[in-house]
């Protein structure tokens, strides 16, 4: 299986308030199709890790390969580009735009990255909301539709560039057990059905283990690295 | 590159979304722009106006023959330009005859030089106006009426009867209306003049002249060029004065001295003759500019505030923009185009209403004893005032959201995403 993201001796420092050595020498990548979930106290850096490997934190030593890729040491336009493509992002707070419609917000990721024209991307968004069951949302404003189903838009919204990772930070965190349920299982099927690659962060015990592999962290240390 | 197909929707959304604020600092840029134009518009037109005041009927360059001692007494030639000290006491002006010597070819002369629009002769003698045994002392100007209605505006300063009732008539006079009011003249009535020799003549008034200025019009008149010779005594080669008309007012300073040197007469040009006329303009024309500078910074400083309020409301969107593949500068685009945008549709806002603002003053009356042809406020359109006020609004607007957006470009997603 091929290595869709790796880290190679990732070390991170904050400067501020003081200095702290946040993440010690992390080695570690996931494979095609591999869903896993990242798991550990607060504190322990686990999210400050899923935002060096999504490419938007830049500040650290070592190596970030995606694709057997080096992306370590690129320009930001570069990475927002790897991002548009590559990542798709899940947060806990949903994060779309509120002002626009939920396709608009499907779509916006596509229009960026200009791969199809327009009419092709409205269909692809359609699909990806179809597959999620959101489809009736398409026309309302994103601040109008409930936690459960933002969410789902955020997934929609990830998938639409075709990805090589799926990227989140306790997408369910802010949800319900019947929301997490639909969110884990569309993950789920995202992993088996398509061969997506997941790396989720968590706090939710049944979340991750129902997720191919734990990886537990420890004051800036993975425990389990392979 | 920036993918425009993206960028303006989005900030059009952004817009729309928050169409009170957006509305407001258009109006910003909307008042700036057509306080900008109404005054510029106005401030010039009366600026032209009086600048035509004094450069319409002055001419650009004036010849004539300048009653002076020699330069070079006898005695210079004596001594020629050794160092020696020289005194001659009770140095009297030279006897000069008056007229302009070759004055016919000189206008000749004149006319074949491009930079020339006109070359005028006239007249000038000394006379009195005759009413009964009171004599009052004035002077006459012998001239041809059309060329001095076509190049200096001399149509627009006679208020009643015509330029062309002087041509018409041999024996016609545009008196000054002070003058005429001092004699109970009014149009078609007779006048008796009489030149400096004493020889009487009788003129018919065909028109009344009132420049606005009371020291001319209580003494000047106007009668055909032939008119004065005759008076004088005097072939159709007399001729005292030619006022030069240029294309290019800048040229006439060389002109008058090469004039000078080459034809022993005094040539004097505007820019000597009325020097302190280009300080006034230029100094009004710094106060409508820093007036309207100082408003367009204060609509622009408008447009910098909201959209640095814009920018804080829209962190959440800058974060998921970016963290979902949008450069620092695409983020930066979306912002600039939010204040191109304001700044062009207040800028096109502020012309509008600048234009319909200069219209209604170019309606109010303004009637002046000292201005009769001008019946309301005197003001400009010239489409180079608007261009300007648009680039100001644009240049303005496009600081104003530059840095704004600079900071929206430098916004860390992962501070927001992980603040929450």
């Amino acid at each position: 299986m091929e290595k869709i993201l790796e880290a190679k001796h990732i070390d991170k420092y904050f400067k501020k308030p003081n200095n702290f050595h946040v993440l010690k020498d992390i080695n570690f990548f996931i494979k095609q199709g591999e869903f896993a979930s990242i798991m550990g106290k607060s504190g322990c850096g686990k999210s400050t890790l899923l935002y060096i490997l999504s490419t938007m934190d830049t500040e650290y030593s070592g190596e970030l390969l995606i694709k057997n890729e080096l992306v370590t040491g690129r320009s930001s336009n570069e990475l927002a580009r790897i991002r548009n493509k590559h990542i798709g992002f899940v947060f806990q707070f949903h994060y779309l735009l509120p002002e626009f419609s939920v396709l608009e917000n499907v779509m916006i990721p596509a229009k960026k990255l200009g791969a199809y024209p327009l009419e092709q991307i409205r269909e692809n968004a359609m699909k990806k909301m179809q597959k999620l069951g959101i489809e009736k949302l398409a026309d309302k404003k994103a601040f109008n539709i409930s936690g459960g189903e933002k969410q789902r838009v955020a997934i929609a919204r990830a998938l639409i560039n075709d990805p090589l990772i799926i990227m989140g930070d306790e997408p369910t965190g802010n949800l319900d057990s019947y929301n997490s349920d639909k969110v884990f299982d569309e993950f789920r099927k995202l992993s088996t059905e398509q061969g997506l690659s997941l790396l989720v962060v968590t706090h939710d015990e049944d979340f991750a283990k129902n997720t191919d592999r734990i990886i537990t962290m420890e004051d800036g240390k993975i425990l389990n690295p392979i | 590159m920036v993918d425009w197909k993206i960028i303006l929707p989005i900030a059009k959304t952004h817009l729309f979304s928050k169409i009170k604020q957006t509305t407001i600092a258009s109006l910003g840029v909307t008042f700036g722009i057509a306080a900008y134009i109404t005054l510029v518009s106005f401030m010039t037109g009366l600026n032209e106006m009086l600048d035509g005041l004094v450069l319409n009927r002055t001419p650009h360059v004036h010849i004539y023959n300048e009653i002076k001692p020699t330069e070079k007494q006898p005695v210079d030639y004596l001594f020629g330009s050794e160092n020696t000290m020289k005194i001659v006491h009770s140095v009297k002006p030279k006897l000069s005859q008056k007229k302009i010597y070759n004055a016919l070819p000189l206008i000749k002369h004149l006319e074949e030089n491009v930079d020339v629009k006109a070359a005028i002769p006239q007249v000038n003698t000394q006379i009195f106006y005759k009413s009964g045994s009171i004599d009052l002392g004035g002077t006459l100007s012998g001239i041809m009426p059309i060329k001095e209605a076509d190049f200096f505006q001399f149509g627009d300063y006679v208020v009643s009867g015509s330029v062309k009732d002087l041509v018409k008539n041999e024996n016609g006079i545009l008196i000054g209306a002070g003058i005429a009011k001092n004699m109970s003249l009014d149009l078609g009535d007779r006048v008796q003049i009489s030149t400096v020799n004493g020889d009487p003549f009788y003129l018919k008034v065909v028109g009344i002249y009132q420049s606005g200025i009371a020291e001319i019009d209580n003494i000047q008149s106007f009668v055909n060029l032939r008119t004065a010779q005759k008076m004088l005594q005097e072939s159709s080669n007399y001729i005292t004065d030619i006022n030069v008309k240029m294309y290019e007012i800048d040229k006439s300073v060389e002109l008058s001295k090469r004039i000078e040197n080459q034809f022993n007469v005094t040539a004097i040009d505007v820019k000597t003759a009325n020097a302190q006329f280009e300080t006034g303009t230029n100094i009004r024309n710094i106060i409508t500019y820093a007036v309207s500078i100082t408003l367009l910074i204060v609509a622009g400083f408008g447009i910098y505030n909201i959209l640095n309020m814009v920018i804080y409301e829209k962190m959440n969107d800058i974060a998921i923009l970016k963290a979902i593949g949008f450069s620092g500068k695409d983020v930066q685009m979306i912002f600039m185009t939010q204040a191109v945008i304001i700044g062009f549709v207040g800028g096109v806002l502020g012309l509008i209403i600048g234009y319909m603002m200069a219209r209604i003053i170019d309606q109010v009356p303004f009637e002046t004893e000292a201005l009769p042809t001008i019946k309301t406020f005197p003001v400009n359109f010239k489409i180079l005032y608007y261009i300007i006020g648009f680039s100001f609004a644009l240049i303005s607007t496009f600081f104003a959201g530059y840095f704004p957006s600079q900071k929206a470009k430098k916004v860390d997603p992962i501070k927001i995403i992980r603040g929450q």
